[in-house]
């Protein structure tokens, strides 16, 4: 069918507009956008071995130790939602950053940057969540600050953690360990956190039995380093969910990654908020979740010491790494035919239609 | 899922599909008319598994996509007034104007929010009466209803800090503006399936009179669109052309009576400008008279905006289906999500986007451009 039609206009689209010059929201989405943002204006600036593997945590040597050492800002908003608050997810969203270096967390520290006029009571909320949290992982907030900033110069509350623990002997982990043959296991249910945050948005209310899967996941990580040592690279599938963290891992270790859509276990309440909203639940976020880059022969062994666990009791194999297609992750529909699960550029937008 | 898994059912769709090469005997080119259905298309990889000779080529239904450079200029210039808040859907915010988008407007300190529903807008009216509420109303008849209900309810409310810029577009002025060009390629219609839940399909036999072109009214699941096409590729090989409808679990021949009867209410039939297209006589919807205090375009005057379609643009082939994205030489290079030069490059549902969203193997196969 080349009955061509000859072109009178010239191919270019000509609507450029001027170069970003300015941080937009989607600089935040850890898409494509995050991307350029570490890459033009970050790492270029502050360049060394640690910072340049990009992942989640930086691994130092102390002496004969190992330390993990990482950092994560939280600006949820509402502060409060089913499942969690911000209290819980920054203990936890560090905790997650340690764990997928193969890490025992031991320290924290802890930042809250409070607006003026935000009650006491939101705040004793908030400081309870984190001691609950903390004790059930078992690290200590052994240092912190407080900053206020005026009245509609921050959103309530922000919190800033940053912890350290020591790497466990065995564990080599990093996002540019994936060899193709390599599989893909995946702890659980996923866009159960974003789903529930998009719900109580101020304009976008839906009613939803969904809750947020906020989890430290250190024990799970333990449990799965001690059934094998196979395990190339994990990741907690934040910001962007499950195809950021999966396209970091292709590009960083020069690989192909092939997903079976059938394999993907998310939950039918968040599926029908997807449907609905027109999202893609491959782009919504986690906050309990992991995802794990094995040997294919360790690969049964590690997925039971997974099953076994309790955050990990709907864990599944979702893919394999591959020679093909490098640096891309795709996904092999449920019609059978394969498409590419790109990084987003920004956030993902509702559709209108 | 239940009543979704049915519709995406790998055994159901091998079967069409089968059924479908027993049928064609010649290559046909079908349109389908929305965003949605191209992005089920692409996501799914729906035109890879069609037998060769059946070509898809993707319409103008993305309302973002077709939204004129004009009123993302007019809604930019809204938006920058201090004391207004510019209230849109979420695609609508990233689009293109001549000079700026949305999110930079409000990057810049202006009040862009984004909702669901029209009446999310009416309520933040009510409760900030000191903000000049616009709501920034796009889309086909779809959610046209949707809107005209907040007009009405503000009027009948007496709320008189909202008021809307409408931009709404018509399905069927569209297809009689593809059909008549000198240079169609088009021989058969998957005709909308959300337009037609609230319209009905009568009007569509108006045009099958004058073109004799068949029109399936599809849905947007996988096995929708393969019926679809099959019912289309049997009218076709048949030598018929007429009006079915695929999409019998919403789409009833009146269509949602009430709806329309809001709509004719509030909104009146006016020309409108198409991005890609340009102007097509009586393809849109304005407030009507009797609405002309909630009408955005006149209480900041920026009726008189007016800026000239990039005439350049390959983005008008798309829109028509007498081009793929990937023949254009900027996509998937200086044409990008992240810096889009053109509307279909925007939102999920238009065909640029879809592309490069789930088909960038054929930018590897272009080499470097």
């Amino acid at each position: 069918m080349s009955q061509e039609t000859k072109l009178d206009v010239t191919l270019n689209c000509p609507v450029r507009l001027a170069a970003q010059d300015s941080i937009l929201l989607g600089h935040g989405s850890g898409g494509r956008m995050s991307g350029n943002l570490l890459r033009d204006i970050l790492l270029p600036a502050l360049q060394n071995p640690f910072l340049d593997r990009l992942d989640d945590q930086a691994i130092v040597h102390v002496g004969e130790s190992r330390i993990a050492f990482s950092t994560d800002s939280f600006v949820v908003k509402p502060l409060f939602f089913p499942g969690g608050d911000i209290g819980t997810l920054a203990v936890n969203g560090t905790v997650n950053d340690l764990a997928m270096g193969g890490a025992q967390p031991l320290f924290l520290s802890l930042a809250l940057i409070l607006e003026e006029g935000l009650p006491f009571d939101t705040l004793r909320r908030v400081v309870e969540s984190i001691r609950v949290a903390a004790a059930l992982v078992g690290v200590m907030v052994v240092t912190g600050d407080t900053k206020v900033v005026e009245k509609g110069s921050g959103d309530g509350l922000f919190v800033n953690t940053s912890g350290i623990g020591l790497v466990s002997s065995g564990a080599r982990l990093s996002a540019d360990q994936a060899r193709p043959g390599d599989r893909v296991l995946l702890s659980g249910t996923i866009g159960d956190h974003g789903i529930t945050i998009l719900s109580q948005r101020e304009g976008l209310e839906f009613e939803s039995a969904v809750a947020s899967d906020t989890a430290a996941l250190d024990t799970l990580v333990a449990d799965m380093l001690r059934a094998s040592s196979e395990i190339r690279c994990l990741r907690d599938p934040t910001r962007g969910g499950l195809s950021s963290s999966l396209n970091e891992i292709a590009a960083r270790s020069r690989v192909g990654i092939e997903l079976d859509e059938n394999a993907i276990p998310i939950r039918e309440e968040v599926q029908g908020a997807c449907e609905m909203l027109g999202l893609d639940p491959l782009y919504v976020a986690n906050e309990g979740k992991l995802i794990a880059i094995v040997d294919p022969t360790a690969a049964e062994k590690i997925l039971d010491a997974m099953l076994q666990h309790p955050l990990g009791r709907n864990a599944r194999m979702i893919g394999t790494v591959t020679e093909t297609h490098r640096a891309m992750v795709t996904l092999r529909t449920r019609l059978g035919t394969s498409r590419i699960v790109d990084l987003l550029s920004g956030d993902q937008l509702p559709r209108i239609c | 899922m239940k009543y979704l898994d049915e519709y995406r059912d790998e055994k159901i769709a091998r079967g069409i599909v089968a059924e479908l090469v027993r049928r064609v005997t010649r290559p046909w080119v079908l349109m389908e008319i929305c965003g949605g259905q191209t992005h089920t298309l692409v996501r799914y990889g729906i035109d890879e598994m069609l037998p060769t000779g059946i070509e898809l080529v993707h319409g103008p239904g993305c309302p973002v996509c077709v939204t004129s450079l004009e009123t993302i200029d007019k809604a930019i210039e809204i938006a920058s007034h201090p004391d207004v808040t510019l209230i849109s859907y979420g695609d609508m915010l990233r689009v293109p104007g001549s000079r700026s988008d949305l999110f930079h407007v409000k990057a810049q300190g202006g009040d862009v929010r984004v909702v669901y529903s029209p009446t999310e807008a009416l309520k933040f009216a009510r409760a900030n009466p000191d903000r000049k509420v616009v709501f920034f109303a796009v889309g086909f008849e779809t959610t046209a209803p949707a809107n005209a209900m907040a007009v009405w309810q503000a009027r009948r409310e007496g709320i008189t800090n909202f008021s809307m810029l409408a931009s709404h577009v018509l399905v069927p002025p569209a297809i009689r503006a593809l059909l008549s060009s000198p240079r169609n390629r088009v021989q058969g219609f998957i005709g909308p399936g959300h337009v037609c839940t609230v319209m009905g399909y009568r009007e569509y036999e108006y045009l099958i009179r004058e073109f004799h072109v068949p029109i399936v009214v599809g849905g947007f699941e996988p096995l929708d669109l393969l019926e679809a096409i099959l019912m289309l590729v049997t009218q076709l090989e048949e030598g018929r052309a007429a009006v079915e409808n695929q999409y019998v679990r919403s789409v009833t021949y009146e269509g949602n009576l009430p709806a329309q009867k809001v709509l004719a209410e509030v909104f009146e039939v006016c020309d409108r400008k198409w991005r890609g297209i340009g102007g097509i006589p009586e393809s849109g919807l304005g407030l009507r008279e009797e609405y002309a205090e909630f009408d955005a375009d006149r209480i900041f005057g920026t009726e008189g905006v007016t800026v000239d379609e990039p005439a350049e643009c390959i983005s008008a082939e798309v829109l028509q289906g007498l081009k793929k994205p990937t023949d254009c030489s900027a996509f998937g290079t200086r044409c990008t999500p992240e810096n889009p030069l053109g509307a279909p490059m925007v939102s999920s549902e238009g065909a640029c986007a879809a592309y490069y969203q789930y088909r960038r193997h054929a930018i590897a196969a272009k080499g470097t451009h």
